[in-house]
């Protein structure tokens, strides 16, 4: 199996106010490819700052990400932009779809930045909400839905542009059980069916429940697997 | 530009208060700034249209302006028979000697001020057929009457038909009202030459307009008069061009005092667009980040709320334009400064207008929101996904 993530001995700190506060210390992980990796972890124990390394819209302080063999860390902003666009889903807590956008434009979003035609756009826009269940609220905006559709809907702009990696931040965190079970049917689907490597952090441990692998941060540092 | 054009119209309705109170600022700026250069351009308008291509007007060197020209009737004479002037089909040249003054009547809107009293000849209808009678008749040659310029008219007391007016120690009476469609004249009263110069004693003209044969004919007078020991004195001109000039001062006098009030305006506009973008950054962090993350680059992120700032500007520009062009139905007057006299002229717009009206509302629309925008496009993505 090909290695999708390689983490090695990062660490990062973020300084306010000329204080110096440590979040990762010399976390190294290796996610294959295809994996469903859940992090958990108290609060402020650095999950979302390991999340966001890996999605390349956070720089370590020190050591290597690697995705898909490539090493993040040489990219400069712009080609690492495009990267991202091309490479990694985003998933988030509170959906962050642009509330003046409809379901479709929001999903059309991602796909703006890539070479793809009106008519090609529109196909892979009803491919992905077909996906996520809600082909018939496309015209609708992200008030117009409940928090559980709205997130289906973040999930299908995060496969738009059919990256292979998504990375989800609590996906199931706004979200009532039924909702919450859905969602994490509907990744589980992603990487079962779509062969997605996903890392999700969670809270929630029904929602961890779905991942194969579980991972625990705490302050700052990786815990062995198993702990 | 990757971020959809629809993306930044949707978020510019979809604040319409902040947007309104933002676009309404620009309006009035604008507006104020339209309203001064129309003004100016109304003057010159006014005073362009008062003088004629076909017509010369002789003047002493030096004075710029009428009142204060002097030319005796022997030179007078001398100057009405060089070559050039155009004659009528009875053979007589067609000339009118005029005396230029200055009196001061009570304005109904109250407050007093000065009019000019222009006496002509007989040969200036010939001159100026552009200036009709309105009511009444022309003044009689020989006698004491008035043809006032329908500003005149309707802007002072005692100016109407029938009135008496005291000047040159003598009662004049008001026996018509003239239309010289919006020029200069439409301000003065005309009276009879020879009567205004015998009134005030006077031996000598203040001006001669004359209708001239060609412009070939012209230049070879001009070079007569300054080549004659006794006409050198006079300067001929184009009439049009004499008055263009008369309006340069007034014209620049209201657009400089308007530039400087605009200017003062504007800085509270700009200042509005800069809070109304700084507000819309501040609530669309979170967005601004989610974009980023997505791949959208800092470039794109900058010209979206620029562009969002530079339409609100624009339709702010477009608004304060429409009202302002509400002004052409009105007239106004001023104190003109080259006949010491008092002068009514209507807003005019232009293209000109309507173009450097358009470029001050886009620029404050991009000094408004040219900072938000930069902060908005600057920020680490982490730092926008927290909200912070
Ligand atoms: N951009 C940043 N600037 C400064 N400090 C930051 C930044 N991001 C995170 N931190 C700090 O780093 C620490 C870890 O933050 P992080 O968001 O990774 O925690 P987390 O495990 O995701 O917590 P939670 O479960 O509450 O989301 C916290 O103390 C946080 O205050
Ligand atoms: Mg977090």
């Amino acid at each position: 199996m090909t290695t999708a993530i390689k983490v090695e001995n990062v660490s990062k700190t973020y300084t306010r106010d000329k204080m110096s506060v440590p979040v990762l210390n010399n976390v190294s992980i290796e996610i294959p490819e295809g994996e469903f990796v859940a992090l958990m972890g108290p609060s402020g124990s650095g999950k979302t700052t390991l999340l966001n390394l890996i999605a390349g819209i956070d720089r370590p302080t020190g050591g290597r990400v690697s995705v898909q063999g490539e090493d993040i860390g040489t990219m400069n902003e712009s080609s690492l932009a495009k990267w991202r666009s091309r490479n990694i889903g985003f998933i988030f807590q509170f959906y962050n779809l642009i509330p003046v956008l409809t379901a479709y434009e929001n999903v059309e979003l991602p796909l703006m930045l890539t070479p793809l035609s009106k008519a090609q756009r529109k196909q892979q826009v009803e491919t992905s909400l077909a996906i996520v269940g809600l082909a018939d609220r496309m015209k609708h905006t992200p008030n117009q839905l409940s928090g559980g559709q709205q997130q289906r809907v973040a999930i299908a702009r995060a496969i738009a542009t059919d990256p292979n990696i998504i990375v989800a931040d609590e996906p199931t965190g706004d979200l009532d059980k039924k909702s919450a079970l859905e969602i994490m049917t509907l990744l589980e689907r992603l990487n079962k069916e779509f062969g997605k490597t996903i890392i999700m952090v969670t809270h929630d441990p029904s929602a961890a429940e779905h991942a194969h692998i579980v991972r625990h941060l705490d302050k700052g540092d990786l815990l062995p697997e198993g702990a | 530009m990757k971020i959809p054009f629809y993306y930044i119209l949707r978020n510019f309705f979809a604040r319409k208060l902040t947007a309104s109170i933002t676009i309404v600022g620009v309006a009035l700026v604008v507006f104020v700034f339209a309203a001064v250069l129309m003004m100016a351009y109304g003057v010159e308008k006014a005073l362009i249209s008062t003088g004629s291509d076909e017509n010369a007007i002789i003047t002493r060197k030096g004075s710029n302006n009428e009142i204060s020209s002097i030319i005796d009737l022997q030179t007078a004479n001398e100057l009405s028979t060089l070559k050039g002037i155009a004659k009528d089909a009875q053979g007589k040249v067609v000339v009118s000697y005029e005396v230029a003054t200055v009196i001061n009547l009570d304005k109904k809107s109250g407050g007093m001020s000065n009019v000019s009293v222009r006496g002509v000849s007989p040969q200036v209808f010939v001159l100026r057929p552009g200036v009709k009678l309105a009511q009444g008749t022309w003044f009689r040659s020989g006698s004491r009457e008035i043809v006032v310029g329908k500003q005149t008219n309707a802007r002072f007391q005692g100016a109407a038909l029938g009135d008496k007016v005291k000047f040159g120690g003598d009662f004049w009476t008001i026996v018509g009202i003239m239309d010289a469609n919006g020029s200069a004249f439409d301000s003065e009263m005309w009276v009879d030459v020879e009567q205004l110069r015998g009134a005030y004693k006077r031996d000598a003209y203040s001006s001669m307009t004359f209708k001239f044969t060609s412009k070939d004919d012209l230049e070879t007078m001009k070079s007569k008069i300054s080549g004659d020991p006794r006409l050198n004195q006079m300067e001929v001109e184009i009439e049009r061009s004499f008055f263009e000039k008369q309006s340069e001062a007034l014209a620049m006098f209201l657009r400089v005092l308007g530039l400087v009030v605009t200017i003062i305006f504007s800085v509270g506009a700009m200042i509005g667009a800069m809070i109304t973008m700084y507000t819309s950054v501040a609530n669309r962090t979170v967005e601004i980040g989610t974009l980023r993350a997505l791949g959208f680059r800092r470039g794109a992120v900058l010209f979206a709320f620029l562009f969002e700032s530079l339409m609100l500007s624009l339709v702010g520009g477009v608004s304060g334009l429409i009202l302002a062009s509400g002004l052409t139905f009105f007239s106004i007057s001023t104190m003109n400064f080259s006949s010491f006299s008092e002068l009514a002229f209507s807003f005019a717009m232009s293209p000109s207008i309507i173009i450097t009206s358009l470029l001050f509302a886009i620029l404050m629309g991009f000094v408004g929101g040219v900072l938000p925008s930069w902060r908005a496009s600057r920020m680490k993505i982490v730092d926008s996904l927290r909200g912070a």
